[in-house]
């Protein structure tokens, strides 16, 4: 059947190319308005991808292509050998699972809670405010954060100490150890509120006479939400739950550029700031190359499992 | 026997009624306490910026300092915009929010509109092409050393091209024309409109509410970037943004006056500029973009839901 579908299709392909043409002069504005854009997204987008070259040689700049020397994998050894790669790898890994537990969870969370409230003006304020912290900067989210963690009348010290939590100020900035949880919990107060957005609306989807058929056999609020609400959002927590998977090392470098200090330099620092530090500032463009395809490799990686998960779980594919 | 059994049942429908209103009033208490708690995170550190913001430096120091200033002085924004390095970051931000929101609406409306058009032969390969950028990225070095190629490092420019194309924008744009009804540009096209003029005079007008949505992500992107700055531009004093300026001055506190970043004029800023200056130009870089948010909620919440359905 298939077979002889994609026959015909090349028959009559072969047939109409006259017709294409004709097709193609047609729709000439259409062509205009979208190849500059293409070439755009080449040159930006695609030619960085020819870059991944740089790592396979000594590459210099100024000098042509052919004039680069080739090394091999090199870089790459040079790379594994490293033993800050795999502090670097650690916490890559590490901030991403948790900022993908984290930010899978609380949004969920605060969407059952926030469509529970049934003060219709309530519910907005809360919502409009919850996106707030989403349209600041991260220079501004960092101010923020340290500000309120400062050890000289930051708030959260000052409410540990009033309810006599603790009996001095915990020096957040420059303890390592609490450094993931740190960038964990900023990134929560920062998206929560608008990761929630998609959940809401699909709550809002839910019919109301299901509630309805709930309420008359008696079930609590816990119960509903349990039975109904969650049900009816299962398939947009996969969806989304999957696409997180596929984005997962691609944490970025804001936060633990601005959050981070020499202090807690062997917590704080992730592959992009290794290729940053270690690669770019120090003109070693091709180990710092060999860094970012290392990166690039894992999260596509990481993309192709998600979407084979994403294939069995909806028969669907998100490419 | 009948009415036997409906009065014991109404009795027990009545007693679960009753510990179902006392369930419902734990429950609500609960609920509404910790929207409470969520509500004063989210706000409180804001109100508490914006009141030191306003609050005498001097007496900032004291600390103690909530959400209403103790000693009100407007100072602290007089001696802000006397900074010149401020003031030439404020207008370089406003220049790139508007050129890279403007760029970004007609560029990304245009490519939607050639997608939403079922019958275009390129439709399917370019947006494959389009979809794959949203995946796989070259990184942070190739795409420096491209730049650097390019010959951008140290320009205006830098700001607004590299990220002009935005796959995810106009997807965004393109699944809100998919909802339009065809017909209307079936009837341009009978009286002779060309496909450009379809574009810009029918489907262009009735995009209001996508478009809205994708300005304000361009806008907020553009207002809120920095690395660009500290990565191309960090030399430049002409070319230096807001957000750039103000994470030099926050950073030189954690850091001690760092001396990898940035030059002298704003280390000395740093140095000298008390809490209560660092929090007015917080509250400076953050406000044009938190006055037009609210009034965009209803579009945005619809624009993220039709995204995120389609990517």
């Amino acid at each position: 059947m298939k077979a002889i579908t994609l026959k015909n299709r090349t028959g009559s392909g072969l047939n109409h190319k006259p017709q294409r043409w004709k097709v193609f002069k047609n729709q000439k504005y259409l062509y205009l308005m979208s190849i500059p854009f293409v070439i755009w997204v080449f040159v930006f987008q695609y030619l960085p991808l020819w870059g991944w070259t740089m790592a396979f040689q000594n590459y210099k700049p100024g000098k042509s292509f052919f004039e680069q020397k080739w090394v091999g994998l090199e870089h790459f050894q040079m790379l594994f050998r490293d033993d800050h790669f795999y502090l670097v790898l650690r916490n890559t890994l590490a901030m991403s699972v948790m900022g993908l537990v984290a930010g899978f969870v609380f949004p969920v969370l605060f969407a059952l809670l926030l469509n529970e409230v049934r003060v219709q003006a309530m519910k907005r304020f809360v919502q409009t405010v919850s996106y707030l912290p989403h349209f600041v900067s991260w220079v501004v989210a960092a101010g923020i954060v340290t500000k309120m963690l400062s050890t000289d009348g930051g708030a959260v010290n000052a409410v540990l100490m009033s309810l006599n939590l603790i009996d001095e100020p915990i020096q957040f900035m420059s303890k390592g150890h609490l450094f993931w949880g740190l960038v964990t919990v900023a990134d929560v107060w920062k998206e929560t509120g608008w990761n929630a957005i998609i959940y809401l609306a699909a709550i809002s989807g839910i019919g109301p006479e299901l509630y309805e058929a709930a309420r008359v056999d008696g079930a609590s609020r816990l119960k509903q939400i349990w039975h109904i609400t969650l049900p009816g959002i299962r398939s947009t927590i996969i969806v989304l739950l999957i696409m997180s998977i596929g984005h997962l090392v691609g944490i970025g470098f804001e936060k633990q550029f601005l959050l981070g200090n020499h202090m807690v330099k062997d917590y704080s620092e992730v592959l992009d700031l290794y290729a940053l530090n270690y690669g770019l500032s120090m003109g070693r463009y091709s180990f710092g190359t060999a860094i970012n395809i290392f990166n690039s490799m894992i999260s596509l990686i990481l993309l192709f499992v998600a979407n084979g998960m994403f294939k069995k779980f909806a028969n669907e594919s998100i490419m | 026997m009948g009415a036997a059994d409906s009065a014991s049942t109404l009795r027990t429908k009545r007693s679960r009624a009753a510990s179902r209103s006392l369930q419902d009033w734990i429950f609500d208490t609960i609920v509404y306490l910790l929207i409470g708690i969520i509500t004063i995170v989210t706000l409180y550190p804001f109100l508490n910026v914006l009141a030191i913001s306003f609050n005498d430096s001097v007496d900032t120091v004291r600390g103690g300092v909530t959400i209403y200033p103790r000693k009100f002085t407007l100072e602290n924004y007089k001696q802000i915009f006397s900074y010149s390095s401020l003031l030439t970051g404020f207008k370089i931000s406003v220049y790139r929010t508007l050129a890279g929101t403007v760029a970004g609406l007609v560029s990304g409306s245009m490519v939607a509109y050639t997608l939403a058009r079922t019958d275009f032969q390129g439709r399917k390969f370019i947006s494959t092409f389009l979809a794959i950028t949203m995946y796989v990225s070259g990184g942070l070095i190739p795409g420096f050393i491209l730049i650097k190629n390019l010959d951008m490092i140290n320009t205006f420019a830098v700001y607004i091209l590299p990220g002009l194309v935005s796959a995810f924008n106009i997807f965004v744009i393109r699944s809100f024309i998919d909802g339009l009804p065809f017909a209307l540009q079936e009837s341009a096209k009978i009286d002779g409109a060309n496909d450009f003029t379809i574009y810009w005079r029918i489907i262009l007008p009735l995009c209001k509410p996508a478009l809205a949505t994708v300005a304000l992500f361009l806008a907020v992107g553009q207002w809120n970037s920095w690395f660009d700055t500290y990565l191309y531009n960090g030399s430049n004093d002409a070319l230096t943004t807001l957000q750039y300026e103000l994470m030099k001055v926050l950073q030189s506190t954690t850091t001690n006056a760092n001396n990898m970043r940035g030059g002298n004029m704003t280390e000395l800023m740093a140095q000298v500029s008390p809490d209560s200056v660092k929090m007015a130009i917080t509250i400076v870089a953050t406000v044009p973009i938190l006055v037009v948010y609210p009034f965009l909620q209803k579009y945005f919440v619809k624009g993220m839901t039709l995204g995120a359905v389609k990517s």
